[in-house]
């Protein structure tokens, strides 16, 4: 079992969100799920442009041993499908990615990205109205002034709470390719945005204008051999910046060292193992996410296979490395063919960088516990969603005679994937996305 | 490691699969997706390195069968008592790589086939006279027959997926009078597929061969029909050093419509349908013997006296 503290930790299940329908609409598709830095709200966002909030419910003195439940805070539509008249484009409106930004007031902000623009959404809470005016009727109506008599001061009187989101900016026209991730520096003042190609560097407070601090578009595209994949800011020093590549590396820079951050500072790569050469060698070394720690210590990247973690002191291989899923090695070819091989999975760290998560196929997750090296499989399924039931640990057999219990790889459904996953920042709380429902689970408190 | 004849069979599969995917993914929403086609484009490449090493391997075969049994026709026609002193003569050159062991005529070796093509070393010259000696020399490797073998293997296996294309060596001038009695040959260069009845196999070779010279006077281009109308410049993402690529794709590929698709994944089909079955004929292995039952057994009672010597 997996936990922090070093304590073995039993996962129950508490929520589940989403349709229990199985036929899911595309729409329906969660892409992005986010805690807040304090970890009362969970951002989810989906391929039909929708973002949903959910906060927690303060915990019930009556029942100290439960955390408080999620619930829905708040549901708009952040993005709407766009057409690129010029390049004769569809800009889909799937969310990619969301950031929250730091509390600063009563209100909320995050950032929610598609391929192309990014959003600052402002969310805050109205929880009375002013009542009494002179010049309209209470429907809002108004009056005729020659039929005003006496004046009197509007008071705010209490109302059932409203959350309201608001787009205060919208960052667009800086990208040519895709999307693919937002980070919101630690000076909480700038963010970065990446594509396929470039990292762009925004202020928070200007639309207009972003600096582009990564080209690596090649002179001539017919030479182009690898592509941005993820990026990310360090989490406590503003001029550290990491980003990966389809290649399998990753790059650290510094922007105090030039403008155009072209020369990384860093460079980490494995040497891959010549013996694993095949033909989708290229694929399966692609990164797919990268995360620094909490510390900022350490980075964690995703391959198809593997999770790594790196000490950002060394730079010529991973100081940890966990096989995800190795039993698909043998199946590349049907991954390939099935497009599952070019899945992007995410993955995340606990509150205190102890133990990292990812999901993989069939619904399952999975949990590597950095100190006791231990590593749990975990399903998200409707069959094991009673309340504050125990999962039971998976365990699937690559080949060879089948324990009893274990799940063979060839009976494992590889439309059931689990890309999104999040971990509440303080408590052993995780957020794991089904194709279109979230799980949230929990350790079982005594 | 990969069974290479696993991989002869998945390179077409692979091929086509993916030339699917760079189609189907002009049509999707959101445009062309860059990072995905990329991957795309290195599994093609892959799968087309160990496809033009099997098809060179393949035709270098071929060419060492037609020349043996060539020299085994000609063995037949001389007296079998005169020859014997001129075997052991001639043995005794061709047998110094044997160390004294029985020579096995091994008409079409692989193993003699792939150092040949994979190893810069060999120049046009020793190439012509290995086949020259083919019946001799082959013994001298069909003796390390598994070593070579797993050699070649690797061989085979790091020319499939190094990123420079080692083929330059392959000459096949000498091989003009080789004679086969039909063949199927894509040619890479116009899709077209051939079939030839006791005819050369030369000018097939060399097209095949040549499309490398050719290569710098085609122009890649893709019809992507999403970026097409980019501002910036238009994304052909086929990473460097993989010259070989347009073959795939078409010369004049402004109008590389469904149908041109179609028909390449068809002509893969055909063309590689008749090469496997070719292949399956002759029982040709790349793990072990090289030595086709069938090629044996059309050998001549001399070439048996040779052989049991």
């Amino acid at each position: 079992m997996a936990g922090g503290g070093g304590n073995d930790v039993q996962w129950c299940f508490s929520q589940v969100k989403g349709a229990i329908d199985d036929d899911v609409a595309e729409a329906d598709i969660i892409s992005t799920v986010e805690f807040n830095h304090s970890g009362e709200l969970l951002a989810t966002g989906d391929k039909g442009g929708r973002v949903v909030i959910f906060q927690q419910e303060p915990e019930n003195k009556s029942q100290p041993q439960c955390r408080g439940e999620y619930n829905v805070y708040s549901t708009f539509q952040s993005h709407e499908p766009e057409f690129d008249y010029l390049k004769s484009l569809e800009i889909e409106e799937k969310i990619n990615k969301i950031r929250w930004l730091p509390q600063k007031n009563a209100a909320q902000f995050l950032l929610s990205t598609n391929d192309k623009t990014i959003k600052l959404w402002k969310i805050s809470e109205r929880d009375k109205r002013p009542e009494g005016y002179n010049l309209k009727e209470e429907d809002g109506r108004y009056r005729d002034p020659t039929t005003v008599t006496t004046l009197r001061v509007p008071v705010f009187r209490p109302m059932d709470l409203m959350v309201e989101a608001s787009p205060r900016r919208v960052f667009a026209n800086a990208h040519t390719y895709h999307i693919n991730s937002i980070s919101v520096n630690s000076d909480y003042e700038t963010y970065l945005s990446a594509d396929d190609l470039r990292v762009n560097l925004w202020h928070l407070e200007i639309t207009d204008r972003s600096f582009n601090i990564v080209d690596i578009k090649p002179a001539n595209m017919e030479e182009l051999t690898e592509v941005i994949t993820a990026a990310e800011f360090h989490p406590n020093q503003c001029n550290t910046f990491v980003y990966s590549s389809s290649k399998g590396t990753i790059r650290l820079c510094d922007m105090r060292a030039s403008a155009l951050c072209d020369k990384h500072s860093k460079l980490f790569e494995e040497p891959e193992d010549p013996s694993n050469r095949s033909f989708f060698s290229e694929i399966i070394s692609s990164i797919s996410d990268v995360k620094f720690s909490h510390n900022g210590r350490y980075m964690m990247t995703r391959d198809y296979l593997s999770v790594k973690i790196w000490d950002l002191n060394m730079e010529s291989r991973p100081v940890e490395t966990y096989q995800v899923g190795e039993y698909l090695r043998s199946k590349l070819c049907s991954l390939y063919e099935n497009d599952c091989i070019f899945d992007k999975f995410e993955c995340c760290w606990n509150g205190n960088d102890s133990v990292v998560m990812t999901g993989s196929y069939n619904n399952f997750f999975r949990m590597f516990d950095r100190g006791q090296k231990k590593d749990v499989t975990l399903e998200a399924s409707r069959e094991s969603s009673k309340p504050r039931a125990v999962l039971k640990p998976r365990k699937v057999c690559g080949g060879g005679k089948r324990k009893k219990d274990e799940i063979s790889v060839d009976s494992l459904d590889f439309n059931k994937k689990i890309l999104h996953t999040a971990w509440h920042p303080q408590e052993n709380i995780i957020a794991v996305a089904t194709t279109n429902n979230l799980y949230i689970f929990q350790d079982k408190l005594n | 490691m990969i069974n290479t004849m696993e991989c002869a069979m998945d390179a077409q599969n692979l091929i086509s699969i993916s030339l699917r995917k760079i189609h189907n993914s002009r049509t999707q929403r959101g445009g062309i997706k860059l990072h995905k086609n990329l991957l795309v484009s290195y599994v093609l490449r892959n799968a087309k390195q160990l496809y033009m090493n099997e098809k060179y391997a393949e035709i270098y075969r071929m060419q060492q069968y037609e020349e043996v049994m060539t020299v085994c026709n000609e063995i037949q026609e001389l007296n079998p008592l005169d020859l014997a002193e001129d075997i052991v003569e001639a043995s005794g050159d061709c047998c110094s790589h044997v160390a004294g062991s029985p020579l096995i005529m091994e008409p079409a070796s692989v193993c003699c086939a792939l150092p040949a093509s994979n190893h810069p070393a060999h120049t046009p010259h020793q190439q012509q006279q290995l086949q020259a000696t083919a019946a001799c020399s082959a013994a001298g490797l069909a003796l390390q027959n598994e070593e070579v073998c797993k050699e070649t293997n690797s061989a085979f296996f790091r020319s499939c997926c190094a990123e420079a294309y080692p083929v330059t060596d392959c000459d096949f001038s000498s091989l003009s009078a080789v004679h086969c009695n039909k063949t199927t040959v894509l040619d890479l260069d116009t899709h077209v597929v051939t079939t030839v009845e006791s005819g050369y196999l030369h000018q097939d070779c060399c097209a095949v061969q040549c499309q490398g010279a050719q290569a710098p006077a085609k122009k890649r281009k893709f019809d992507f029909g999403c970026y097409a109308a980019e501002s910036e410049e238009v994304p052909d993402f086929t990473p460097c050093k993989r010259a070989r690529f347009e073959d795939f794709y078409c010369p004049h590929s402004e109008q590389l419509d469904t149908s041109n698709i179609s028909n390449l994944i068809s002509i893969f089909g055909s063309g590689f349908t008749g090469l496997v079955s070719r292949q399956a004929d002759s029982e040709f292995s790349l793990n072990g013997q090289f030595c086709s039952k069938q090629t044996l057994a059309s050998l001549g009672a001399w070439t048996r006296a040779i052989v049991a010597f």
